[in-house]
């Protein structure tokens, strides 16, 4: 009989094999994001860090480290719920979740909760190895938190989508490279975007990684390029929205059962 | 007390192709049911659609009394399903998989042993701590029963569970599943080895293009269907001298023999005696029983 006890079994067991099936692989999993963050970190901080300084009395290195942070963090979400429904699907073991009574809101939760561990676990290991060599103030302890957790969630979300619509690996590869990888890029991970023109500026503004990477820099500088409630707004606007479309199409079953 | 499974009026249309064309069915529980019929007849899709992995285009179908639409999560949990195909997850092994199939119908510790109890009767336990991606393709099979069977369905539903086994395993398979029915379980199997159904299932539907050409027990069916045949071989004069008392009764020639279909059991001493007369010698002879094959083949219209 299903019970609130049997649904928060069914929903920890998913989200438990989720954790574990990344963990299992964390060679690739964890270090190869961290380690290409922290090559990420020391190539730019040596190249530029004498000769810029984006917000005033922050070392460029310092300035680096909060976007790397994110966009690990964004990248590893988004990685994980994708990858591992993309790899269910292809291998045809879907069917052994299709076939529980776990509800789409289940499957939703256990999913976006992985997501979120990963991305978060991914940028707190480049956090943990960026602080032994660079001060890092951290101002705003909450902002750090919302918008690592709203910005896990939307890309876990994201992933989620991707995972249920792509059918082959390769699309799920131009998932990556055409549509998360550019977004990430040209977020203002490496610059300011007040660095950029002004018809540039506006574009920047539509890419919502840039209001996830400035909203979370102000959690540890106290200083943006915009408003971070404004920022916060629009990632969580995002990830409501994400999320909204996430369900329906998972309480569809488009491309699940048919 | 409620049937097991019933599909009333079930179709399913994947564009143009009706894959399931109204199909009604009540199978009652403790049955041991059997679901045959050529490839696309729509075995599969029966399954899929009580399991949740399609949608009925139109129609209903209930799992022990809950709609496999509307109380999808009770209806699920009432039936295990071994699909057709090996499906695995590579990063677990067989002891872990089992578990977390187990979790998602909300059972937890306390369900190890019964897990366990599985794994060995199936004869898992030197291959429960293996990654299910080193397993053999006999062993894979067994761990998909095994999935099947963690939450304790009342209905288990086997679809093609033995193509590719060994005969070994394939009967202590049919043992173990023998003994879940005699537990009190109900059991569907959908099989291409007819012999397999006519030795096991109570009672059979047959399909083809997705309707039901045949419901009924194995026993009725073989009945309905049963025509007894004699098989001669005669010595080499045999085809142009047959009297003509023998040549009355219906027959075919295969492969050298002559096979008269009997209507009664004293056909074979009218035959016998007419050949004798004739002076025409009986190399061999066997009598042969109609088997739920040639019912197939009668229904199905497969060759």
């Amino acid at each position: 009989m299903v019970t609130l006890k049997t649904q928060i079994i069914g929903t920890w067991t998913l989200l438990k094999k989720e954790l574990l099936r990344f963990w299992r692989v964390a060679f690739q999993t964890v270090a190869a994001p961290v380690i290409t963050g922290i090559l990420y970190l020391l190539i730019f901080s040596h190249v530029l860090d004498s000769r810029l300084e984006v917000y005033e009395g922050v070392p460029y290195a310092a300035f680096l480290i909060p976007g790397l942070i994110m966009m690990s963090l964004l990248q590893n979400a988004f990685s994980n719920s994708s990858s591992s429904l993309i790899q269910a699907k292809v291998m045809g073991n879907i069917v052994f979740l299709l076939l529980t009574p776990l509800s789409y809101l289940q499957l939703f939760f256990a999913f976006l909760a992985a997501s979120i561990v990963r991305g978060i676990f991914v940028g707190f290991c480049i956090y943990l190895i960026a602080i032994t060599y660079i001060d890092l103030p951290i101002e705003h302890p909450w902002f750090l938190f919302l918008f690592a957790l709203l910005g896990g969630g939307l890309m876990g979300a994201f992933g989620i989508i991707a995972g249920v619509w792509c059918d082959r690996f390769d699309q799920m590869a131009a998932f990556g490279n055409f549509v998360i990888m550019p977004l990430s890029m040209l977020s203002g991970v490496f610059y300011s975007i007040h660095s950029l023109p002004v018809s540039w500026q506006g574009v920047s503004q539509l890419n919502p990684f840039f209001y996830m990477i400035d909203g979370f820099r102000f959690g540890f500088f106290g200083q943006s390029d915009v408003s971070p409630y404004f920022s916060l707004g629009v990632v969580a606007l995002f990830f409501i929205v994400l999320s909204f479309f996430t369900i329906r199409m998972l309480k569809s079953g488009f491309k699940l059962r048919n | 007390m409620k049937p097991a499974i019933v599909y009333k009026n079930v179709k399913k249309n994947y564009g143009s192709v009706k894959a399931v064309n109204g199909i009604s069915l009540s199978i009652p529980q403790g049955e041991f049911f059997g679901l045959l019929g050529p490839n696309g007849a729509g075995k599969s899709t029966m399954i899929n659609m009580l399991g949740g992995l399609a949608t009925p285009s139109s129609g209903k179908i209930d799992v022990m009394g809950r709609d496999v639409q509307k109380d999808y999560q009770e209806a699920r949990h009432s039936v295990g399903i071994v699909p057709q195909e090996l499906v695995f997850d590579p990063f677990f092994n067989v002891r872990e998989m089992l578990r977390f199939q187990a979790g998602y119908f909300g059972k937890g510790k306390e369900n190890d042993k019964w897990v366990d109890e599985v794994i060995d009767r199936l004869d898992l336990r030197d291959k429960a701590n293996t990654n299910m991606r080193a397993l053999s393709g006999g062993m894979k099979r067994r761990a998909l029963i095994a999935q099947a069977l963690v939450h304790r369905p009342p209905v288990i539903v086997l679809d093609e569970p033995t193509a590719g086994v060994d005969v070994e395993l394939r009967q202590k398979l049919w043992s173990f599943i023998k003994d879940l029915n005699k537990e009190g379980h109900t059991i569907v199997l959908t099989t291409h080895y007819l012999e397999e159904a006519e030795a096991l299932c109570n009672s059979v539907a047959m399909l083809r293009l997705g309707k039901i050409v045949a419901l009924d027990t194995t026993r009725n069916l073989l009945k309905k269907f049963s025509t007894k045949n004699l098989m001669l071989r005669l010595n080499f004069m045999a085809k142009k001298a047959l009297p003509q008392s023998v040549k009355n009764f219906s027959y075919v020639e295969s492969d050298g023999a002559f096979i008269f279909q009997l209507k009664k059991i004293t056909d074979i001493a009218e035959i016998t005696e007419a050949l004798k007369k004739s002076k025409i010698e009986i190399i061999d002879m066997q009598t042969v029983d109609t088997d739920l094959e040639n019912v197939f083949l009668k229904l199905t219209g497969a060759k």
